[in-house]
């Protein structure tokens, strides 16, 4: 018996999906123009509830990064244990006329990633639930 | 009026399975009490923090119940210089003369577990591994040493500082020193922050007696007297921990604001200050937290730690007690700790570490989750 892999994203609204090609949700501000991630009903810079919610850029810079080297506590939940747990990078990327968003990195050799290289957004399953459904999240890939 | 603290307690930070977190607070508060030459019936209130060790005002139940008014205060790492604001203040306007401001805590051993929900935050950003104090402040810091020029080998510096402060210091918890090649070799925790760079949860309580100006003279003949006292939060753009976006235009943080606004407060300037206890939650933090509290340009650090400055007999001491790397961070007494540590360097109490050539003006600053920050200027 097959049946195709059921996937379900981490949370609702964080980002379009199912979509051909997904993108990240942001609320950009009708009053001032600020844009904050994820979508929230007010907004951050001026108090204003007047937002829309719209599709964040795919591609921006990297603004700052660090490695994870070691595995988090709850509410931490990759699905991996001390044994099979690997460091990864998390950082910031810079996405043109919207904000900077904090993501992991699919790269995690500090050697590779430089401040001010460019970014792409990419959807992948973060891990398994019992009954195999896949929990699809964000990260940010190095450009090649 | 203005308001003097005329007494200090402490029980030293680290490990101490013996008590509690509420017994180490009223070890502190008897300490200040004995220091002040007080006693407990005389405090007509108390201001008092702990995180993770019950409510504050359970010290009654060691102390005696006196029917005074004891406010707990809670405002996470700002917690101690929020109590002491309040009691400040409540001399200040005249309504007390003389009170406590006590903080104590105990916590587990390891990286605090941050909860999502209760900072507002949404779970996912827990799950995937991104509620991490230790990732923010390496951020910052990687920012930093790329726009400034900051290298590991200041990093390693902080460090270094730290544990030969800390080995000088009797009630420090790390009292050993550490060579800047150990420091830079230790086990990675987020880059480029190695476990010796980091601050770690750990226990202690302290407690101050405040007073009147006009009254000192019944509890000390070495009153060191409050110049100001501010506290900030984060405004729009400032880069701050727990934030799963940030600005593309980046403001001050709140340690800036209410570096200002204390400057500001007691008349003086960053070149008035003759020692300085800074929030080193880690050592990057010490080292944007010199400029961000105006005591150098961004990027000057390097050299300043290079050539020793911020040593204790340096021209600005900075952690002269071994800050939060040598003794830990139990949250409702750190704040708390830099006070005691000014008082006995403006006392001239320091013993080994102490500040050469009579120290006159003292500055704390404490920086916390979710973006606080809170300062004062003392001087004798
Ligand atoms: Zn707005």
């Amino acid at each position: 018996m097959t049946s195709a892999t059921q996937q379900r994203p981490i949370a609702d609204g964080l980002f379009t999906w199912p979509a051909g090609s997904p993108a990240l949700l942001g609320s950009r501000c009708q009053t001032c123009d600020k844009v904050a991630f994820p979508a929230q009903g007010s907004c951050t810079a001026c108090c204003s509830t007047d937002v829309k919610v719209e599709e964040l850029p795919a591609r921006g810079k990297l603004w700052t990064y660090t490695i994870q080297r070691f595995m988090p506590k709850s509410p931490y939940n990759s699905g991996e244990t001390q044994e099979t747990f690997k460091p990864y990078g998390v950082g910031y990327v810079e996405l043109p006329g919207a904000l900077c968003v904090e993501g992991r990195l699919t790269e995690s050799d500090p050697e590779k990633l430089k401040i001010g290289m460019d970014m792409d957004v990419i959807f992948y399953p973060y891990r398994n639930e019992a009954d195999g459904t896949e929990v699809i999240s964000f990260a940010f890939q190095p450009v090649a | 009026m203005d308001v003097a603290i005329v007494g200090i307690g402490m029980h030293p930070f680290g490990r101490t399975p013996a008590l509690t977190g509420l017994q180490q607070g009223a070890y502190a508060a008897r300490e200040a009490l004995k220091d002040a030459g007080a006693q407990w019936s005389d405090m007509q209130f108390a201001y008092g923090g702990s995180a993770s060790s019950g409510s504050a005002d359970a010290l009654v139940n060691e102390l005696g119940l006196t029917g005074l008014p004891f406010t707990n205060v809670a405002n996470g790492c700002a917690t101690g210089g929020s109590s002491l604001m309040s009691a400040y203040n409540a001399v200040k306007s005249g309504e007390f003369d003389v009170g406590m401001v006590v903080g104590f805590d105990k916590h587990d051993r390891g990286a605090f577990n941050a909860d999502p929900k209760a900072l507002g935050l949404p779970e996912w950003y827990g799950e995937v591994g991104m509620m991490m104090t230790t990732q923010f402040f390496a951020m910052k810091i990687t920012k930093y040493m790329h726009d400034f020029g900051i290298t590991n080998d200041g990093l390693a510096r902080v460090s270094e500082k730290a544990f030969i402060n800390g080995a000088m210091n009797p009630n420090a918890w790390r009292r050993n020193p550490i060579g800047l090649e150990e420091i830079q070799n230790g086990m990675m925790v987020s880059d480029p922050l190695t476990k010796y760079m980091f601050c770690s949860p750990s226990e202690g309580g302290v407690a101050l007696i405040v007073c009147r100006a006009d009254q000192v003279s019944r509890y000390t003949d070495k009153p060191v007297f409050i110049k100001g006292a501010a506290l900030r939060s984060r405004r729009y753009g400032s880069f701050e921990v727990f934030a799963p976006s940030q600005a593309l235009e980046q403001v001050p943080g709140p340690t800036v604001d209410a570096s200002k606004a204390v400057f500001e407060m007691a008349g003086m300037g960053p070149k008035d200050i003759d020692v300085a206890q800074l929030q080193d939650t880690e050592a990057g933090a010490e080292i944007m937290h010199m400029a961000e509290n105006g005591f150098c340009e961004d990027g000057e650090q390097e050299h300043m730690l290079a050539n020793g400055e911020t040593r204790v007999d340096g021209r600005l001491p900075v952690n002269t007690d071994g800050g939060c790397i040598a003794n830990g961070e139990p949250i409702g007494a750190s704040g708390l700790r830099q006070i005691h540590e000014n008082v006995v360097q403006l006392r001239g109490q320091g013993g080994e570490r102490q500040v050469p050539g009579d120290p006159k003006v003292g500055y704390t600053h404490v920086y916390g989750a979710p973006g606080i920050s809170a300062v004062t200027i003392l001087q004798r």
